[in-house]
Protein backbone atom coordinates (compact mmCIF):
# COMPACT_ATOMS: atom_id res chain seq x y z
CA UNK A 1 0.00 0.00 0.00
CA UNK A 2 1.19 3.27 -1.28
CA UNK A 3 1.35 6.55 1.57
CA UNK A 4 -0.76 8.65 -0.95
CA UNK A 5 -4.36 7.28 -1.89
CA UNK A 6 -5.03 5.84 -4.97
CA UNK A 7 -8.00 8.15 -6.58
CA UNK A 8 -9.36 7.79 -9.55
CA UNK A 9 -7.98 11.75 -9.95
CA UNK A 10 -4.57 9.87 -9.52
CA UNK A 11 -5.01 7.56 -12.19
CA UNK A 12 -5.71 10.19 -14.59
CA UNK A 13 -9.69 9.00 -14.34
CA UNK A 14 -13.27 10.70 -13.83
CA UNK A 15 -15.68 9.40 -11.86
CA UNK A 16 -19.41 9.88 -13.44
CA UNK A 17 -21.23 12.32 -11.03
CA UNK A 18 -25.10 11.23 -11.88
CA UNK A 19 -24.40 6.90 -12.41
CA UNK A 20 -20.45 6.73 -11.17
CA UNK A 21 -19.11 5.03 -14.10
CA UNK A 22 -15.16 5.64 -14.06
CA UNK A 23 -13.91 6.98 -17.67
CA UNK A 24 -10.75 8.63 -18.99
CA UNK A 25 -11.61 12.25 -19.93
CA UNK A 26 -11.88 12.63 -23.50
CA UNK A 27 -9.09 15.27 -23.56
CA UNK A 28 -6.93 17.82 -21.37
CA UNK A 29 -9.21 20.50 -20.30
CA UNK A 30 -12.84 19.26 -21.27
CA UNK A 31 -13.56 15.92 -20.10
CA UNK A 32 -16.69 14.79 -21.97
CA UNK A 33 -19.59 13.25 -21.50
CA UNK A 34 -20.53 10.08 -19.85
CA UNK A 35 -20.57 6.99 -21.97
CA UNK A 36 -23.51 5.63 -20.09
CA UNK A 37 -25.58 8.07 -19.05
CA UNK A 38 -24.39 11.08 -21.35
CA UNK A 39 -23.92 13.54 -18.13
CA UNK A 40 -21.02 16.35 -18.33
CA UNK A 41 -18.26 14.63 -16.68
CA UNK A 42 -15.99 16.96 -13.95
CA UNK A 43 -13.24 16.00 -12.34
CA UNK A 44 -14.70 17.82 -8.95
CA UNK A 45 -18.05 19.87 -9.06
CA UNK A 46 -16.71 23.45 -11.38
CA UNK A 47 -16.05 26.42 -9.02
CA UNK A 48 -17.43 24.35 -6.22
CA UNK A 49 -15.99 26.80 -3.66
CA UNK A 50 -16.41 30.19 -5.33
CA UNK A 51 -20.35 28.83 -5.55
CA UNK A 52 -19.92 27.31 -2.03
CA UNK A 53 -18.91 30.89 -0.85
CA UNK A 54 -21.76 32.84 -2.58
CA UNK A 55 -24.48 30.96 -1.75
CA UNK A 56 -23.27 31.05 2.33
CA UNK A 57 -22.53 34.22 2.18
CA UNK A 58 -26.25 34.95 0.68
CA UNK A 59 -27.89 32.72 2.64
CA UNK A 60 -26.05 34.81 5.89
CA UNK A 61 -27.37 38.14 4.38
CA UNK A 62 -31.23 36.78 4.77
CA UNK A 63 -30.88 35.28 8.02
CA UNK A 64 -30.86 38.45 9.49
CA UNK A 65 -33.82 39.67 8.36
CA UNK A 66 -35.44 36.04 8.55
CA UNK A 67 -35.46 36.79 12.29
CA UNK A 68 -36.00 40.38 12.62
CA UNK A 69 -38.87 40.53 10.63
CA UNK A 70 -42.32 38.45 11.48
CA UNK A 71 -43.15 35.38 9.89
CA UNK A 72 -46.52 35.88 10.73
CA UNK A 73 -49.08 38.53 12.02
CA UNK A 74 -52.14 37.82 13.96
CA UNK A 75 -55.31 39.95 13.39
CA UNK A 76 -57.84 39.10 16.45
CA UNK A 77 -60.63 41.27 17.98
CA UNK A 78 -59.50 44.81 15.86
CA UNK A 79 -55.51 44.19 16.90
CA UNK A 80 -52.69 42.48 15.01
CA UNK A 81 -49.86 41.05 16.71
CA UNK A 82 -46.67 40.85 14.64
CA UNK A 83 -44.92 36.98 15.41
CA UNK A 84 -41.21 36.49 14.38
CA UNK A 85 -39.62 32.58 14.82
CA UNK A 86 -38.11 33.20 17.96
CA UNK A 87 -41.53 35.15 19.31
CA UNK A 88 -43.39 31.85 18.02
CA UNK A 89 -40.77 29.38 19.92
CA UNK A 90 -41.40 31.61 23.41
CA UNK A 91 -45.28 31.59 22.37
CA UNK A 92 -44.87 27.57 22.44
CA UNK A 93 -42.73 27.08 25.24
CA UNK A 94 -45.17 29.33 27.86
CA UNK A 95 -48.38 27.73 26.32
CA UNK A 96 -46.46 24.45 27.79
CA UNK A 97 -45.62 22.61 24.87
CA UNK A 98 -42.21 23.00 25.49
CA UNK A 99 -40.78 19.96 23.33
CA UNK A 100 -42.46 21.42 20.22
CA UNK A 101 -40.42 25.04 21.26
CA UNK A 102 -38.01 23.00 21.19
CA UNK A 103 -37.94 21.68 17.94
CA UNK A 104 -38.70 24.52 16.43
CA UNK A 105 -35.92 26.49 18.04
CA UNK A 106 -33.42 23.52 16.57
CA UNK A 107 -35.12 23.49 13.39
CA UNK A 108 -35.58 27.08 12.63
CA UNK A 109 -32.49 28.88 14.74
CA UNK A 110 -29.71 26.95 15.31
CA UNK A 111 -29.98 24.73 12.15
CA UNK A 112 -29.48 27.43 9.73
CA UNK A 113 -27.20 28.70 12.35
CA UNK A 114 -24.93 25.66 12.06
CA UNK A 115 -25.31 24.76 8.73
CA UNK A 116 -23.65 28.50 7.70
CA UNK A 117 -21.16 28.03 10.57
CA UNK A 118 -20.20 24.32 9.45
CA UNK A 119 -19.74 25.47 5.47
CA UNK A 120 -17.17 28.44 6.42
CA UNK A 121 -15.37 26.07 8.79
CA UNK A 122 -15.30 23.28 5.84
CA UNK A 123 -14.66 25.88 3.23
CA UNK A 124 -11.84 27.63 5.03
CA UNK A 125 -10.24 24.02 6.02
CA UNK A 126 -10.07 23.44 2.21
CA UNK A 127 -8.56 26.31 1.15
CA UNK A 128 -5.95 26.20 3.74
CA UNK A 129 -5.01 22.21 2.63
CA UNK A 130 -6.15 21.43 6.87
CA UNK A 131 -4.74 18.03 7.19
CA UNK A 132 -6.29 15.52 9.82
CA UNK A 133 -9.73 14.93 10.72
CA UNK A 134 -11.00 14.45 7.41
CA UNK A 135 -13.36 11.89 8.83
CA UNK A 136 -14.70 14.37 11.20
CA UNK A 137 -15.06 16.94 8.34
CA UNK A 138 -16.60 14.31 6.22
CA UNK A 139 -19.37 13.29 8.66
CA UNK A 140 -19.99 16.81 9.37
CA UNK A 141 -20.73 17.79 5.79
CA UNK A 142 -22.74 14.66 5.50
CA UNK A 143 -25.28 16.01 8.68
CA UNK A 144 -25.12 19.73 6.96
CA UNK A 145 -27.01 17.99 3.95
CA UNK A 146 -29.12 15.78 6.01
CA UNK A 147 -30.72 18.14 8.23
CA UNK A 148 -31.03 21.09 5.71
CA UNK A 149 -34.55 19.90 4.36
CA UNK A 150 -35.68 20.52 8.39
CA UNK A 151 -35.17 23.79 8.30
CA UNK A 152 -38.22 24.15 6.65
CA UNK A 153 -40.55 23.25 9.38
CA UNK A 154 -41.29 27.21 9.59
CA UNK A 155 -41.83 28.11 6.23
CA UNK A 156 -44.52 25.32 6.52
CA UNK A 157 -45.61 26.31 9.67
CA UNK A 158 -46.61 30.05 8.80
CA UNK A 159 -48.08 28.40 5.44
CA UNK A 160 -50.67 26.55 7.29
CA UNK A 161 -51.66 28.52 9.82
CA UNK A 162 -52.06 31.17 7.32
CA UNK A 163 -54.17 28.81 4.82
CA UNK A 164 -56.71 27.43 8.17
CA UNK A 165 -57.07 30.90 10.35
CA UNK A 166 -58.84 32.82 7.75
CA UNK A 167 -62.11 33.55 9.92
CA UNK A 168 -62.52 37.32 8.25
CA UNK A 169 -63.40 39.55 10.72
CA UNK A 170 -63.19 37.12 13.81
CA UNK A 171 -59.25 36.28 13.12
CA UNK A 172 -57.24 35.97 10.45
CA UNK A 173 -53.48 35.16 10.19
CA UNK A 174 -51.46 36.70 7.14
CA UNK A 175 -47.80 35.88 6.30
CA UNK A 176 -45.23 38.64 7.14
CA UNK A 177 -41.84 39.21 5.23
CA UNK A 178 -39.47 37.48 7.46
CA UNK A 179 -40.98 33.58 6.09
CA UNK A 180 -39.74 34.68 2.60
CA UNK A 181 -36.25 35.68 3.74
CA UNK A 182 -36.75 32.41 5.88
CA UNK A 183 -37.52 30.17 2.75
CA UNK A 184 -34.15 32.33 1.21
CA UNK A 185 -31.98 31.04 3.93
CA UNK A 186 -33.15 27.12 3.67
CA UNK A 187 -32.86 26.90 0.07
CA UNK A 188 -29.67 28.75 -0.25
CA UNK A 189 -27.85 26.94 2.07
CA UNK A 190 -29.19 23.57 0.71
CA UNK A 191 -27.49 24.77 -2.71
CA UNK A 192 -24.29 25.70 -0.67
CA UNK A 193 -23.84 22.13 0.73
CA UNK A 194 -25.02 20.50 -2.47
CA UNK A 195 -22.43 22.52 -4.14
CA UNK A 196 -19.85 21.81 -1.79
CA UNK A 197 -17.79 18.60 -3.13
CA UNK A 198 -16.57 16.52 -0.81
CA UNK A 199 -13.26 15.04 -2.80
CA UNK A 200 -12.15 18.46 -1.94
CA UNK A 201 -11.56 17.43 1.74
CA UNK A 202 -9.35 14.60 0.50
CA UNK A 203 -7.49 16.07 -2.23
CA UNK A 204 -3.94 16.24 -0.85
CA UNK A 205 -2.04 15.84 -4.00
CA UNK A 206 -0.63 18.66 -6.56
CA UNK A 207 -2.51 16.01 -9.46
CA UNK A 208 -5.51 16.01 -7.27
CA UNK A 209 -5.83 19.58 -6.73
CA UNK A 210 -4.82 20.76 -10.17
CA UNK A 211 -7.68 18.82 -12.07
CA UNK A 212 -9.94 19.91 -8.99
CA UNK B 1 -10.78 -6.76 -12.59
CA UNK B 2 -14.04 -7.07 -10.57
CA UNK B 3 -16.42 -3.70 -9.91
CA UNK B 4 -13.95 -1.00 -9.53
CA UNK B 5 -15.46 2.38 -8.27
CA UNK B 6 -14.67 5.58 -7.02
CA UNK B 7 -15.76 6.89 -3.69
CA UNK B 8 -18.44 9.29 -4.67
CA UNK B 9 -17.07 11.20 -1.11
CA UNK B 10 -13.28 11.01 -1.71
CA UNK B 11 -12.85 9.93 -5.14
CA UNK B 12 -10.67 6.77 -3.53
CA UNK B 13 -10.69 3.83 -5.97
CA UNK B 14 -11.39 0.48 -4.79
CA UNK B 15 -12.57 -3.00 -5.87
CA UNK B 16 -15.97 -4.12 -3.63
CA UNK B 17 -16.49 -7.01 -2.78
CA UNK B 18 -18.92 -9.50 -2.96
CA UNK B 19 -21.75 -7.68 -0.86
CA UNK B 20 -24.42 -10.18 0.72
CA UNK B 21 -28.05 -9.27 -0.09
CA UNK B 22 -29.52 -6.29 1.99
CA UNK B 23 -25.91 -5.67 2.62
CA UNK B 24 -24.03 -2.23 2.07
CA UNK B 25 -20.47 -1.36 1.53
CA UNK B 26 -18.80 1.88 2.86
CA UNK B 27 -15.64 3.47 2.13
CA UNK B 28 -12.74 2.35 4.32
CA UNK B 29 -11.21 6.04 4.57
CA UNK B 30 -14.24 8.54 4.59
CA UNK B 31 -17.24 5.69 5.63
CA UNK B 32 -19.17 6.64 2.52
CA UNK B 33 -21.87 4.27 1.08
CA UNK B 34 -20.30 3.02 -1.77
CA UNK B 35 -22.69 0.12 -3.36
CA UNK B 36 -25.97 -1.61 -1.79
CA UNK B 37 -27.75 -4.88 -2.75
CA UNK B 38 -31.07 -4.45 -2.38
CA UNK B 39 -33.12 -8.09 -2.19
CA UNK B 40 -35.26 -6.97 -4.86
CA UNK B 41 -33.80 -4.71 -7.33
CA UNK B 42 -36.99 -3.55 -9.03
CA UNK B 43 -39.90 -5.38 -8.92
CA UNK B 44 -40.44 -4.36 -4.38
CA UNK B 45 -39.40 -0.50 -5.45
CA UNK B 46 -42.00 -0.81 -8.51
CA UNK B 47 -45.24 -1.73 -6.08
CA UNK B 48 -43.73 0.60 -3.64
CA UNK B 49 -43.84 3.62 -5.99
CA UNK B 50 -46.85 2.90 -7.33
CA UNK B 51 -48.92 2.38 -3.86
CA UNK B 52 -46.51 5.71 -2.94
CA UNK B 53 -48.00 7.69 -5.64
CA UNK B 54 -52.07 6.07 -4.96
CA UNK B 55 -51.58 7.49 -1.40
CA UNK B 56 -49.73 10.95 -2.78
CA UNK B 57 -53.14 11.52 -4.74
CA UNK B 58 -55.22 11.10 -1.76
CA UNK B 59 -52.92 12.61 0.48
CA UNK B 60 -53.75 15.44 -1.74
CA UNK B 61 -57.04 15.13 -2.47
CA UNK B 62 -58.71 15.38 0.60
CA UNK B 63 -58.21 17.91 3.81
CA UNK B 64 -55.44 18.15 6.37
CA UNK B 65 -57.43 18.87 8.99
CA UNK B 66 -60.72 21.16 9.78
CA UNK B 67 -60.48 24.29 12.01
CA UNK B 68 -63.93 24.90 14.18
CA UNK B 69 -64.65 28.40 16.03
CA UNK B 70 -68.08 29.49 17.22
CA UNK B 71 -70.14 27.83 14.81
CA UNK B 72 -67.48 28.41 11.34
CA UNK B 73 -65.43 25.71 10.43
CA UNK B 74 -62.54 26.21 7.74
CA UNK B 75 -60.60 23.68 6.02
CA UNK B 76 -57.48 23.21 3.99
CA UNK B 77 -55.59 20.63 1.89
CA UNK B 78 -51.93 20.80 0.65
CA UNK B 79 -52.62 23.06 -2.30
CA UNK B 80 -54.76 25.15 -0.63
CA UNK B 81 -52.04 26.00 2.13
CA UNK B 82 -49.62 27.18 -1.15
CA UNK B 83 -52.71 29.07 -2.90
CA UNK B 84 -53.85 31.22 0.34
CA UNK B 85 -50.51 32.24 0.73
CA UNK B 86 -50.26 33.40 -2.80
CA UNK B 87 -53.15 35.07 -2.43
CA UNK B 88 -51.57 36.85 0.82
CA UNK B 89 -49.27 38.39 -1.05
CA UNK B 90 -45.82 35.41 -0.85
CA UNK B 91 -46.14 34.15 -4.60
CA UNK B 92 -42.42 32.95 -3.97
CA UNK B 93 -42.65 31.15 -0.60
CA UNK B 94 -46.03 29.85 -1.75
CA UNK B 95 -44.43 28.17 -4.80
CA UNK B 96 -41.57 26.81 -2.74
CA UNK B 97 -44.14 25.25 -0.99
CA UNK B 98 -46.00 24.06 -3.59
CA UNK B 99 -43.17 22.51 -4.83
CA UNK B 100 -41.63 20.54 -1.93
CA UNK B 101 -45.27 19.03 -1.08
CA UNK B 102 -47.26 18.42 -4.50
CA UNK B 103 -45.03 19.09 -7.74
CA UNK B 104 -41.39 17.23 -6.47
CA UNK B 105 -43.14 14.23 -4.77
CA UNK B 106 -45.41 13.66 -8.38
CA UNK B 107 -42.62 14.04 -10.19
CA UNK B 108 -40.38 11.98 -8.68
CA UNK B 109 -42.88 9.01 -8.28
CA UNK B 110 -44.02 9.29 -12.04
CA UNK B 111 -40.33 9.13 -12.89
CA UNK B 112 -39.80 6.45 -10.82
CA UNK B 113 -43.17 4.04 -12.22
CA UNK B 114 -42.01 5.09 -15.46
CA UNK B 115 -37.71 4.16 -15.13
CA UNK B 116 -38.76 1.04 -12.78
CA UNK B 117 -41.53 -0.20 -15.96
CA UNK B 118 -38.83 0.36 -18.67
CA UNK B 119 -36.14 -1.75 -16.38
CA UNK B 120 -37.93 -4.57 -15.79
CA UNK B 121 -36.41 -5.82 -18.73
CA UNK B 122 -32.25 -5.32 -19.43
CA UNK B 123 -31.46 -3.72 -21.00
CA UNK B 124 -33.07 -0.45 -20.17
CA UNK B 125 -33.63 1.73 -23.02
CA UNK B 126 -30.82 4.86 -22.81
CA UNK B 127 -34.00 7.45 -21.78
CA UNK B 128 -34.38 5.58 -18.36
CA UNK B 129 -30.91 7.44 -17.40
CA UNK B 130 -31.89 11.07 -17.73
CA UNK B 131 -35.10 10.13 -16.18
CA UNK B 132 -33.25 8.43 -12.94
CA UNK B 133 -30.96 11.67 -13.23
CA UNK B 134 -34.15 13.60 -12.87
CA UNK B 135 -35.82 11.43 -10.44
CA UNK B 136 -32.62 11.28 -7.47
CA UNK B 137 -33.22 16.11 -7.84
CA UNK B 138 -36.56 15.95 -7.26
CA UNK B 139 -36.18 13.12 -3.98
CA UNK B 140 -33.93 15.98 -3.23
CA UNK B 141 -36.84 18.27 -2.88
CA UNK B 142 -39.79 16.56 -1.99
CA UNK B 143 -40.40 17.03 1.68
CA UNK B 144 -43.60 15.68 2.97
CA UNK B 145 -42.12 14.83 6.49
CA UNK B 146 -40.98 18.13 6.87
CA UNK B 147 -44.54 19.48 5.63
CA UNK B 148 -45.81 16.75 8.09
CA UNK B 149 -44.01 18.05 11.06
CA UNK B 150 -44.95 21.96 10.26
CA UNK B 151 -48.51 20.85 9.99
CA UNK B 152 -48.62 19.15 13.36
CA UNK B 153 -46.54 22.08 14.63
CA UNK B 154 -49.61 24.44 13.52
CA UNK B 155 -51.89 22.38 14.85
CA UNK B 156 -50.29 22.90 18.55
CA UNK B 157 -50.56 26.53 17.79
CA UNK B 158 -53.92 26.78 16.58
CA UNK B 159 -55.22 24.67 19.23
CA UNK B 160 -55.60 27.21 21.91
CA UNK B 161 -57.92 29.28 19.32
CA UNK B 162 -60.00 27.29 18.17
CA UNK B 163 -60.95 23.38 17.90
CA UNK B 164 -58.58 21.40 15.25
CA UNK B 165 -59.41 17.98 13.87
CA UNK B 166 -56.95 16.29 11.12
CA UNK B 167 -58.16 14.93 8.27
CA UNK B 168 -57.45 11.66 5.80
CA UNK B 169 -55.52 13.96 4.07
CA UNK B 170 -53.12 14.22 6.84
CA UNK B 171 -53.27 10.42 7.96
CA UNK B 172 -52.35 9.54 3.80
CA UNK B 173 -49.30 12.12 4.24
CA UNK B 174 -48.08 10.30 7.24
CA UNK B 175 -48.85 6.89 5.13
CA UNK B 176 -46.45 8.49 2.40
CA UNK B 177 -43.58 9.19 4.71
CA UNK B 178 -43.48 5.13 5.42
CA UNK B 179 -44.26 3.87 1.85
CA UNK B 180 -41.68 6.67 0.81
CA UNK B 181 -38.61 5.75 3.30
CA UNK B 182 -39.21 2.10 2.61
CA UNK B 183 -38.80 2.98 -1.28
CA UNK B 184 -35.90 5.18 -0.48
CA UNK B 185 -34.19 1.85 1.11
CA UNK B 186 -35.09 -0.65 -1.46
CA UNK B 187 -34.40 1.31 -3.93
CA UNK B 188 -30.78 0.85 -5.31
CA UNK B 189 -29.43 3.82 -8.43
CA UNK B 190 -27.01 1.49 -9.39
CA UNK B 191 -28.89 -1.58 -9.91
CA UNK B 192 -30.83 0.33 -12.79
CA UNK B 193 -27.10 2.24 -14.33
CA UNK B 194 -26.37 -0.95 -14.32
CA UNK B 195 -29.27 -2.34 -16.76
CA UNK B 196 -29.21 0.70 -18.74
CA UNK B 197 -28.07 0.57 -22.92
CA UNK B 198 -25.00 3.12 -23.12
CA UNK B 199 -25.79 5.90 -24.86
CA UNK B 200 -25.08 5.50 -28.17
CA UNK B 201 -21.41 7.45 -29.27
CA UNK B 202 -22.32 8.29 -32.60
CA UNK B 203 -25.35 10.29 -30.99
CA UNK B 204 -23.33 12.06 -28.96
CA UNK B 205 -20.79 13.38 -32.14
CA UNK B 206 -23.88 14.06 -33.82
CA UNK B 207 -24.66 17.05 -31.45
CA UNK B 208 -21.01 18.12 -31.24
CA UNK B 209 -20.04 16.20 -27.76
CA UNK B 210 -16.87 15.16 -27.10
CA UNK B 211 -17.41 11.57 -25.72
CA UNK B 212 -14.85 10.10 -22.89
CA UNK B 213 -12.55 7.77 -23.62
CA UNK B 214 -13.24 4.17 -22.00
CA UNK B 215 -10.36 3.75 -18.84
CA UNK B 216 -7.54 0.87 -19.32
CA UNK B 217 -9.06 -2.37 -18.57
CA UNK B 218 -12.62 -1.14 -17.77
CA UNK B 219 -14.92 -4.22 -16.94
CA UNK B 220 -18.23 -2.58 -18.01
CA UNK B 221 -16.21 -1.75 -21.31
ZN1 LIG C 1 -22.73 8.66 -16.12
ZN1 LIG D 1 -14.47 7.57 0.36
Amino acid sequence: MSTTPLTAARLGLVACGTCGLLSRPAGPGEAGFCRRCGSKLHGRHPNSLQSTWALAVAAAVCFLPANALPVMVTNAFGSSTPDTILGGVVFLFTTGSWPLALIVLVASFMIPLGKLIALAWLLISIQRRTRGGERRRMRLHRAVRAVGPWSMLDVFVATFTVALVQLDPLMSVEPGMGVLFFASVVVLTMLAAESLDPRLLWDRDPVDIKRA
Amino acid sequence: MADVVACPGCDLLQHLPPIPPKGRARCPRCGEIVATTPADPIERPLALALAAAITLVVANAMPLMTLSVVGRFAETTILGGAEVMWRQGQPITATLVAFCTAVAPTIYLVLMCTLLVAARRAPAPAWVGPLLRLAEHAKAWSLPEVMLLGILVALVKIADLATVEPGIGLFSTGALLVLLATLAVQFDPEAVWHRIAWVNPAALHHRGKGIAAVPDGDPNA
